[in-house]
């Protein structure tokens, strides 16, 4: 399936050894993982077999059950306020023209570039003396915020090349404009809003100093930081460190096999644009 | 009907309410749209960052009442060999998050893009999933890698170099590039793809014009490929960077800046200044330099992009 014809054999050998080789060292320390995660975790246990006693042990000691119910708090949170209230938003930025929609526009874009490490140590001082550290509020807010700034933007976009004769054509059918917005535009952005929603739920699940900084009791300790949690304690048992490990990060690379191209198009697509 | 409003370059406040009331909404309707959004990204990322400067000019413990010294924590930052040594082994991790990645990236991109071979879906799929892996299980992982019973120091003994095995992670010398190869590891995935996408977007004649005029694989390359992505070369560059230095959670799960401070970077110095030593100030201070630093590399990359399109 040569797109070229005059590409050598030679040269379509040559890209199956780089294309091998890149896999490779792609995947070896996923498969090393992956392999201590289930592999015997002392010499007292017979080698040979799936050892899944270490996802039992990790999922029941090391309190990831906790761990992992608190993460999916705080996951569904961010999602679900970020992506109704940016839809709407860049609905707004996308389709209308109102005075100061330009700089306003700017005004979100610019969160985006800030660094977590420069809002993070004022915020927490300030929901301290709000009483509200070791709460969603807390762990949430920031994230929320930090995701609104990008979907405003990413739905922006979308909006901005959506067609607009179905609006038309639902407000001479006599639609109010939210009915417009959430029943008629917001069906066929689909694709775009599952893509803020896959890369939301990825950013809020992976991360780490917005717990660590906003739950220093560890009352709200989401999955990543038990795993830190953990590692203090069990640094030298490979097999219950692999298998909490590959526990934390098993949703989000569940829900990247089945929906990868709405990942690679928003952090590829989203970057470009 | 629609096209007369949205030809004038900048329509009138008249011309404004007459297309807001034709689609049935009022003048208030978009500020409407945007108001809880808005809120909530001023209340936890404006405001906190406005706090960020101010806090930044003061010398607080958390306990005793805060000073006001005017730039006095900027001038201390850039005094002290340990805080600005951090921002020095950041440019360090910038090689091997965006340098080498980059460099990476063109040349697979570039052989795989002159013939389409077999597989590449599932070679995209493995390729990229380092982006979507936790940084924390990332680092669990690479951990043991280095470790002195890892398999990187067995791959050494296999070689016959068992003289250079060693704890990696714990090296004055080799902790820095080997979180930087964790970097390295993890970014060229992405470049790769992005880079994929920017060539399957080049024009197939001029490939072909350049093969009559006898060009090699080589000569296409620098005459054709590279030109052609400098957008997404730039793309790529303000994603690595950018991930360079926001690599907390790295640097936290593997060395805490160590041994010594010879893996401490600003991002882990603004929490290790904060809520390790309590000198609130200095931790603003450094987080706002990174945010600086950050909207500054934003800014020249973008330029850098915006001649890569008009050329």
């Amino acid at each position: 399936m040569a797109r070229r014809g005059n590409t050598s054999p030679v040269e379509v050998g040559i890209n199956y050894v780089v294309l091998f080789g890149f896999a490779v060292v792609s995947l070896w320390p996923i498969v090393s993982i992956l392999a201590q995660a289930f592999g015997p975790s002392d010499a007292s246990v017979a080698p040979g077999g799936l050892h899944l006693e270490n996802f039992v042990m990790a999922w029941s000691q090391g309190q990831f059950s906790t761990y992992m119910l608190n993460s999916v708090l705080v996951s569904v949170t961010v999602v679900m306020v970020s992506v109704a209230l940016s839809v709407p938003a860049g609905y707004a930025f996308g389709t209308m023209t109102f005075r100061g929609s330009t700089w306003l526009f700017y005004l979100f874009l610019f969160g985006i570039m800030v660094p977590t490490e420069a809002i993070l140590v004022p915020l927490f001082f300030d929901l301290r003396q709000l009483h509200l550290v070791n709460t969603v509020v807390a762990v949430a807010g920031p994230q929320v915020a930090q995701s609104i700034a990008f979907g405003t933007y990413w739905m922006r976009t979308y909006f901005r090349s959506a067609d607009r004769a179905i609006t038309e054509a639902a407000i001479i059918d006599g639609a109010a404009p939210r009915q417009v917005l959430w029943r008629v535009q917001a069906p066929i952005a689909r694709p775009a809003i599952l893509t803020l929603v896959v890369l939301i739920f990825m950013w809020t699940w992976n991360e780490f100093l917005i717990p660590l900084v906003m739950s220093p009791t560890g009352t709200l300790r989401t999955a990543p930081l038990g795993l830190a949690f953990f590692q203090g304690q069990h640094v030298t048992n490979y097999a219950l460190m692999g298998a909490a490990a590959v526990t934390v990060a098993a949703p989000v690379v569940v829900v990247y096999l089945f929906a990868q191209r709405y990942f690679i198009a928003g952090m590829t697509e989203g970057a470009v644009k | 009907m629609a096209t007369s409003s949205r030809a004038e370059p900048r329509p009138s406040r008249l011309a404004r309410q007459r297309r807001a009331s034709r689609e049935g909404r009022s003048a208030a309707t978009p500020y409407l749209y945007i108001a809880p959004a808005f809120l909530l990204y001023a209340a936890f990322l404006l405001f906190p960052l406005v706090r960020a400067a101010q806090f930044s000019l003061y010398a607080w413990d958390t306990v005793s009442p805060a000073k006001f010294v005017g730039f006095g924590n900027y001038v201390k930052m850039f005094n002290d060999p340990d805080l600005l040594g951090s921002f020095g082994h950041s440019a360090i991790l910038i090689l091997f998050y965006a340098v080498l990645p980059i460099c990476l990236g063109l040349v697979v991109a570039a052989i795989l893009n002159r013939a389409q071979v077999r597989g590449l879906g599932f070679f995209r799929t493995v390729i990229f999933l380092p982006q979507v892996i936790a940084m924390v299980v990332v680092a669990v992982a690479w951990t043991r890698l280095y470790s002195t019973d890892g398999s990187i120091n067995a791959l050494l003994r296999i070689l016959g170099l068992g003289d250079l095995a060693r704890a990696w992670l714990g090296d004055y010398t080799f902790a820095l590039p080997a979180v930087g190869l964790i970097g390295t590891w993890v970014e060229t995935g992405l470049v790769t793809i992005l880079l994929l996408a920017g060539m399957g977007r080049t024009s197939r004649d001029l490939y072909e014009a350049a093969r009559l005029d006898g060009a090699g694989p080589v000569a296409e390359f620098f005459a054709i490929t590279l030109p052609a992505v400098r957008g997404e070369i730039v793309v790529a560059a303000t994603l690595t960077v950018v991930a360079a230095l926001k690599n907390f959670d790295v640097i936290y799960m593997t060395t805490r800046g160590g041994p010594g401070t010879s893996t401490a970077v600003p991002s882990y110095q603004v929490y290790n200044q904060a809520f390790g030593l309590g000198q609130v100030g200095m931790a603003t201070t450094i987080g706002v330099t990174l945010a600086l630093l950050i909207f500054g590399i934003n800014l020249v990359l973008n330029r850098l992009g915006d001649q890569a399109v008009e050329d």
